[in-house]
């Protein structure tokens, strides 16, 4: 049960932490440098560049 | 009648692959779609090049903010990556990754079918630390730009989605074409036979956002579980397992993609999967 409480810990520890990196991150822009590289053809990934 | 996973599993990964790849017209003349869903990550690998893809694939995101000239650290992307990570673990891989179905498909092509040596599943951890986490920040330009070391040298995924149609179409990438396209068709043919003979070949072996995933399977919310009570030991999960994992002794395995083979597979109903705790105790 320990166990399972410890798993519980960790999970919402996580999510809340995840939450908080994705409206940081966004908040300075960091979602814009994924669109732009998202909206443009990438050559790295097409093996030219 | 009862649907059992694998049939579940089947039209939850149609459907997600559809959802991935909903831009299908723009096959036609090679374009890519550039509207603002593309900010977002997709859970699985779909290389965001791809005339179809309507999201960024994380780990082209993870790299290409990693690499910026304004971050060095991207929590977006890996906000979003322990979300799905701890909600989901392996699921993804299992459930929702297009490549993932891709490569399924390619393994029922008729042909002996082997196991895969266990030294193998470690390279995937050597992609994500070195071609995802170092050289895309080590390794910079004059301005600081530091190029996506993944999508640049190995993804087999880019090459097949992205590559090989958006140079169909267009005269001017095809001239420029050189020996970084060679390689990286070296590593897509390898990957596609390997694929034939193994099941899920790039997903063990090379893909770092398995890697990531298997991981968090520990913790994950979505998570398998074998009742000690019900368990007669007979072996039938283990055997049928594609992913080479013993449910029994290693539930929480990083390499267990959450299919639910086991589950369908066990005799008394020991094995189950879902997001509550349906079973009893795990076995030691
Ligand atoms: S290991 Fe990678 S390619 Fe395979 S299913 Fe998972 S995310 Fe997709
Ligand atoms: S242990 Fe079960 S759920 Fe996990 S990959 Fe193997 S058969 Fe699928």
């Amino acid at each position: 049960m320990v166990n399972n409480k410890t798993k519980l810990l960790i999970r919402t520890a996580g999510l809340i932490t995840a939450c908080a990196f994705i409206i940081y991150g966004f908040t300075r822009g960091e979602a814009g440098v994924v669109l732009n590289k998202a909206v443009n053809i990438c050559l790295e990934c097409i093996g030219l560049g | 009648m009862k649907i059992n996973h694998a049939v579940r599993r089947k039209l939850l990964q149609f459907i997600a692959f559809g959802c991935s790849n909903a831009h299908l017209l723009n096959f036609k003349g090679g374009r890519i779609y550039t509207g603002k869903w593309k900010q977002f990550c997709n859970p699985g690998l779909n290389c965001y090049s791809c005339p179809a893809a309507g999201f960024a694939c994380p780990i082209g995101a993870l790299q290409a903010v990693n690499g910026s000239m304004q971050f060095s650290f991207s929590f977006y992307v890996t906000g979003m990556l322990l979300a799905f990570g701890i909600l989901l673990g392996r699921a993804v891989c299992g459930w929702l990754c297009p490549f993932g179905l891709l490569q399924e498909l390619i393994h029922k092509i008729p042909s002996p079918k082997r196991h895969l040596k266990k030294g193998f599943l470690y390279i995937k951890y050597v992609m994500l630390v070195v071609f995802v986490l170092i050289l895309p920040v080590a390794v910079t330009d004059y301005m600081g730009t530091g190029k996506p070391a993944f999508c640049q040298y190995i993804c087999p995924a880019g090459t097949l989605e992205g590559g090989l149609f958006l140079l169909a179409a267009h005269e001017s990438l095809r001239n420029a074409v050189g020996a970084l396209f060679s390689l990286k068709m070296a590593v897509l043919i390898v990957t596609l036979i390997g694929c034939i003979f193994f099941y899920r070949f790039f997903c063990r072996v090379l893909c770092p956002l398995g890697a990531i995933y298997g991981l968090c399977n520990k913790i994950s919310i979505f998570h398998l579980e074998v009742d000690s009570h019900k368990c007669i030991g007979c072996g039938k999960c283990k055997e049928i397992c594609k992913m080479e994992v013993d449910p029994v002794k290693a539930p929480d395995s990083a390499e267990c993609i959450r299919c639910g083979a086991c589950a369908d597979a066990c005799p008394t109903k020991a094995v189950c999967l879902g997001f509550s705790t349906k079973c009893g105790k795990t076995l030691p």
